[in-house]
C-alpha cells in the first residue's frame, strides 16, 4: 500500500509539474471550509487576471503564467501541504490569503528564498523590509486599516474623538488581534476608550453576548475585524439590536457583498475600509469579458466578476504581475526565478498612470516599494453599502494612515522578531 | 501457508510472552524499523516529511496517548486538543526562556507539564464516568484554549497571539525552525514515536496496564480485587497526557513551526484524534498508528489523486474527499466495529489457515 501511495503521489507530482519555461504563481485558495464563501471569490479574481494576461498578451513578457491551485480550507496544516507540494514546481511568489498560514510561511520562505505577498493581511510588521527580506504587504496592512478608520471617524467628528467610546469586535485569532495594539495607541493619542470584544473563531455565529454588551455600553462606534460567517452574523446582530449601521465600520475583510446581503435592507449604511475600487465600471472589464468570460475561460464561469473580493484577488494578481514584469526588466530575461521576482517587488512602482494603462484608473493607491519599505504607502479609503442599489459606494478618497503612530510600533515588533529569530538588519 | 507458526517453539516464559511471539511478525517488525530508520531518512524530501510522514508520526503519538486513556483505562476524553496545546505552549515558554537547554529535553518537560495538567483535569474521573466525564474533559478543552488566548504571558506578549518555534539544534543539526532538513524533522519524530510506542506497549502489558484494563472492564469489580481506582485512573490520565503533551510539543515545534491555539488545538483536533483511536482500534498500539495513518494519509492521497492525477477542480476534490473519508469511516465501523487493529488481527488469523481454511 505504501508503495502504491508513493507511486501515485509521484505520478501526481509529475502530472502537476508545469513546463519549466512557464512562470508559476501558485494560488493557495480556499473554496471550502468555514471561509469558503469569501475565499472562492478572491481565488476567481486571482485566476482570471492571469488568464486575461495569458489570453490577451500571451503572458508576461511573452512567458505564459501558470496558476496551479491548491485548496487550503483556511487550515494551516493543509496550507503547509500546499506550500510543500507547489514549491518544487518553481513557484515565484505565494499569496495564501490567511494570516495563520502567512505566519507559518514567513520563516519557511526566507529559507526557501521565495517571496510572500500578503496584500492587506498577514504580519503587519513585515512592512519593515530591513527584517523581512522575503515578505511584502503593500498596499496596506491591518494597522494602516485601523488608522484610516480612526481618521475617518476623526473627520466625522470635526477632528476630535475625545471621550468617545469605540468597541472593537474581533475574530479571536492572530488576524483579529493584530489591530489591538494600534487602536490602543491611537486611543491614547485621540482620547477615545477602546472596548475589546473577541468572538471565538470556531463559533462565529454566536455573538449574542457581545451585542448585548454593545447595547448596554452604547459605544459611539463599533469597528469590526471579522471574516467569513462572523461578518454576516455581526451585521445581522447589529440590525437586531438596532445599532446605527453608519457607526459600524469593518476592516476590508469585513466589507464584501456576502457579508451584507444576508441582512437585507437592514444592512444599509454599513461601512468598511478598502484599498481598491469595486464594480465593473473599469475599462479592464471590456477585455476581461472578451478574452476570459465570453470564451468560457473564467474561473467558475465568472459568476463573481466585479464583486469586492473578486476585485481584491484581481488586484493582488495585478501587483504580482507588475512585480514579475519589473523583475524581467531588471534581470533582462523573461524567465525570472523567485529571487529575481523578490528584487522586482522591492523595486516595484505602480503609478496612477500605470493603473490607467492597465485599465484600472484610480483602482488602487500608488505603490512604491523600497528596501526598507515593503508595505507601500498604506493608503486606504472607506466604502459604504447601499442596500437598495445592492452595491458599495466609495465615500472617501485614499487617506494616508498616521505613520507617526504606526512606524514606531512596526519597528518595535519587527525588531523583536529579528532578535528572536537572530536576523541581522538589511539596507 | 504464508503466515505460519508451525515449528516456532518457545522454551521459556520470557520468549513466550514477548510482544511478537511469531518469527515472521518479529522479522516484519525489525524490517519496518530498519526501513524507517535507515532507508527513509536517505530518500525523504520536504514534501514527504512535512505533508505526510511527520504529521503521521505526531498524530500517532497523540493517538497512542488517547488510546491509553480511552482504550486501555476506559476514560473517555474530549480534551486532547487542549492537552496538545499545553505541550505546545510549554515547549514554547521553556525554549524561549532557557535557550541553552536542548529542545529534546524541553519536549520531554513539556510532556511532564501536560501530565500534571492532565492529572488535575482527571480528578473528576474519580466521581464521574462515561458521558459525564467526556463533558468534564470538554470543559478542559475549552478552558485551556481560552487560557492560552487570554493570558499574553503564554505567547510572550506578541501582537497577534501566535507562537513561533525558535531555531534549535541537536548535535549541530537543526531540529526546529525553518532551516530544519527533512530527514532531521522525520528522525526526531520517529525516535519519539518509536520510543513512546515501546513504553506504551510495556506499560500496558504490565501491572499498570492490567489495572487500567480492570478499571475499564468493571470498576467496582476491580476495586474489590484490590485495584486502587485513584492511582489507576490518575496514572492513566498522567501517562496519556504525557504522550499527548509530547505530541503537541512536536506538532508545534517540529511540524508546523508556528501555531495559534484556537486554530491548531481546537475542539476539532480532539475529535480527530478520538476518531483515529476509534477507527484504529481501542486498546491497541498498532491501532493507534493505523488510525493516524488512515486519517492523515488518506486525505493527502485522495487530494493528490483527484487534483493531481485526474485534474479535478480543487473545491470539488475537497468536497469529494470529505465524502469518501466519511463514507469509509462508516463502512469500516459497520464492517469491523473494533477498528483497523481487529481487521488486521482477523487477516492474520485467516492467513494462518490460508489456502486450506478447513
Amino acid at each position: 500500500m505504501t508503495l502504491r501511495f508513493a507511486s501515485l503521489v509521484a505520478a501526481a507530482i509529475l502530472a502537476a509539474a508545469p513546463a519549466l519555461a512557464d512562470l508559476v504563481v501558485p494560488n493557495l485558495s480556499y473554496r471550502t471550509g468555514p471561509y469558503g464563501a469569501n475565499g472562492t471569490q478572491y481565488a476567481d479574481g486571482f485566476n482570471d487576471y492571469f488568464t486575461l494576461l495569458n489570453e490577451r498578451d500571451g503572458g508576461i513578457g511573452g512567458q505564459k503564467v501558470q496558476v496551479p491551485e491548491c485548496e487550503t480550507a483556511y487550515n494551516t496544516e493543509k496550507g503547509v501541504e500546499c506550500y510543500e507540494s507547489t514549491k518544487g514546481t518553481g513557484a515565484l511568489v505565494y499569496n495564501p490569503l490567511s494570516t495563520g498560514i502567512t505566519y507559518q510561511l514567513i520563516p519557511k520562505v526566507s529559507v526557501d528564498k521565495i517571496p510572500l505577498y500578503t496584500p492587506g493581511y498577514g504580519r503587519t510588521s513585515a512592512k519593515n523590509g530591513k527584517v523581512f527580506e522575503w515578505v511584502f504587504n503593500a498596499p496596506a496592512n491591518y494597522w494602516d486599516g485601523a488608522s484610516v478608520i480612526v481618521k475617518h471617524l476623526l473627520d466625522l467628528n470635526g477632528g476630535s474623538l475625545d471621550g468617545k467610546k469605540i468597541a472593537l469586535l474581533y475574530h479571536n485569532s492572530a488576524y483579529g488581534k493584530e489591530p489591538i495594539r494600534t487602536l490602543q495607541e491611537l486611543g491614547k493619542k485621540h482620547g477615545f476608550t477602546l472596548t475589546e470584544l473577541p468572538v471565538d473563531a470556531a463559533a462565529g455565529q454566536e455573538q449574542k453576548s457581545q451585542w448585548l454588551q454593545i447595547r448596554r455600553e452604547k459605544p459611539d462606534y463599533v469597528i469590526m475585524w471579522g471574516w467569513g460567517v462572523m461578518n454576516q452574523a455581526a451585521i445581522q446582530e447589529a440590525a437586531n439590536v438596532r445599532y446605527p449601521m453608519d457607526q459600524f465600520i469593518g476592516i476590508w475583510w469585513a466589507g464584501s457583498e456576502v457579508d451584507v446581503k444576508p441582512a437585507g435592507a437592514a444592512a444599509n449604511g454599513y461601512k468598511s475600509a478598502t484599498f481598491h475600487g469595486v464594480g465593473t465600471e473599469y475599462p479592464i472589464y471590456a477585455d476581461l469579458n472578451k478574452f476570459v468570460v465570453e470564451p468560457g475561460k473564467a474561473s467558475q464561469g465568472g459568476e463573481h466578476v466585479g464583486s469586492v473580493l473578486y476585485s481584491r484577488g484581481m488586484y493582488a494578481a495585478l501587483v504580482i504581475a507588475e512585480a514579475i514584469r519589473k523583475a524581467q526588466e531588471l534581470s533582462g530575461t523573461p524567465t525570472v526565478n523567485a529571487a529575481q521576482v523578490r528584487d522586482g517587488f522591492e523595486a516595484l512602482e505602480i503609478t496612477p498612470e500605470r493603473l490607467t494603462e492597465l485599465g484600472l484608473p484610480d483602482f488602487g493607491p500608488e505603490i512604491t516599494m523600497t528596501c526598507e519599505n515593503h508595505g507601500g504607502s498604506g493608503m486606504a479609503r472607506i466604502q459604504q453599502w447601499d442596500a437598495a442599489a445592492g452595491k458599495w459606494t466609495l465615500i472617501s478618497e485614499f487617506t494616508e494612515p498616521d505613520q507617526e503612530v504606526l512606524q514606531p510600533l512596526i519597528d518595535a515588533d519587527s525588531e523583536a522578531f529579528a532578535k528572536e529569530a537572530g536576523i541581522t538588519l538589511r539596507c | 501457508m504464508l503466515y505460519r507458526e508451525a515449528g516456532d517453539f518457545k522454551t521459556s516464559y520470557r520468549e513466550d510472552s514477548q510482544t511478537f511471539p511469531l518469527r515472521l511478525d518479529r522479522w516484519g517488525y525489525y524490517a519496518t524499523l530498519a526501513v524507517a530508520f535507515l532507508v527513509i531518512p536517505l530518500v525523504i524530501n520536504d514534501y514527504w516529511a512535512n505533508a505526510v510522514l511527520v504529521p503521521f508520526l505526531v498524530y500517532s503519538i497523540a493517538a497512542l496517548g488517547l488510546n491509553i486513556l480511552t482504550g486501555y483505562a476506559g476514560q473517555v476524553s474530549l480534551g486532547t486538543g487542549g492537552f496538545m496545546a499545553v505541550g505546545a505552549y510549554a515547549t514554547y515558554k521553556l525554549s524561549t526562556s532557557f535557550p541553552d537547554i536542548s529542545i529534546l529535553i524541553h519536549i520531554l518537560l513539556a510532556g511532564g507539564i501536560t501530565a500534571v495538567v492532565g492529572m488535575l483535569f482527571g480528578l473528576p474521573s474519580l466521581r464521574i464516568k462515561g458521558f459525564y466525564l467526556a463533558v468534564a474533559t470538554l470543559a478542559a478543552q475549552f478552558f485551556l484554549v481560552w487560557l492560552f488566548n487570554k493570558v499574553p504571558w503564554f505567547y510572550n506578549y506578541s501582537a497577534s497571539g501566535q507562537i513561533t518555534a525558535p531555531e534549535r539544534t541537536v548535535l549541530g543539526w537543526f531540529v526546529t525552525g525553518p532551516q530544519t532538513s527533512a530527514p532531521a524533522k522525520y528522525l526526531v519524530c520517529l525516535v519519539f514515536a518509536v520510543g513512546l510506542a515501546w513504553i506504551a506497549r510495556n506499560l500496558t502489558r504490565g501491572t499498570v496496564g492490567r489495572k487500567w484494563m480492570a478499571i475499564r472492564d468493571m470498576d467496582i469489580a476491580a476495586e474489590i480485587i484490590g485495584v486502587n481506582p485513584l492511582t489507576a485512573k490518575l496514572t492513566a490520565f498522567a501517562v496519556s497526557s504525557f504522550f499527548v503533551g509530547v505530541a503537541g510539543a512536536l506538532f508545534f515545534s517540529v511540524y508546523l513551526g508556528a501555531a495559534e491555539v484556537g486554530e491548531a488545538f481546537g475542539i476539532n483536533k480532539s475529535f480527530l484524534i478520538l476518531f483515529m483511536v476509534i477507527i484504529g482500534g481501542l486498546g491497541s498500539i498498532f491501532g493507534s498508528f493505523a488510525g493516524a495513518a488512515f486519517l492523515v494519509l488518506l486525505p493527502v492521497l485522495l487530494k493528490n489523486v483527484l487534483v493531481g492525477t485526474l485534474g479535478w477542480p480543487t473545491d470539488l476534490a475537497a468536497h469529494i474527499e470529505l465524502m469518501i473519508v466519511g463514507a469509509l469511516i462508516v463502512v469500516f465501523l459497520i464492517v469491523e466495529p473494533h477498528g483497523l487493529a481487529q481487521l488486521w488481527r482477523l487477516t492474520k488469523e485467516k492467513l494462518r489457515l490460508w489456502p486450506f481454511p478447513h
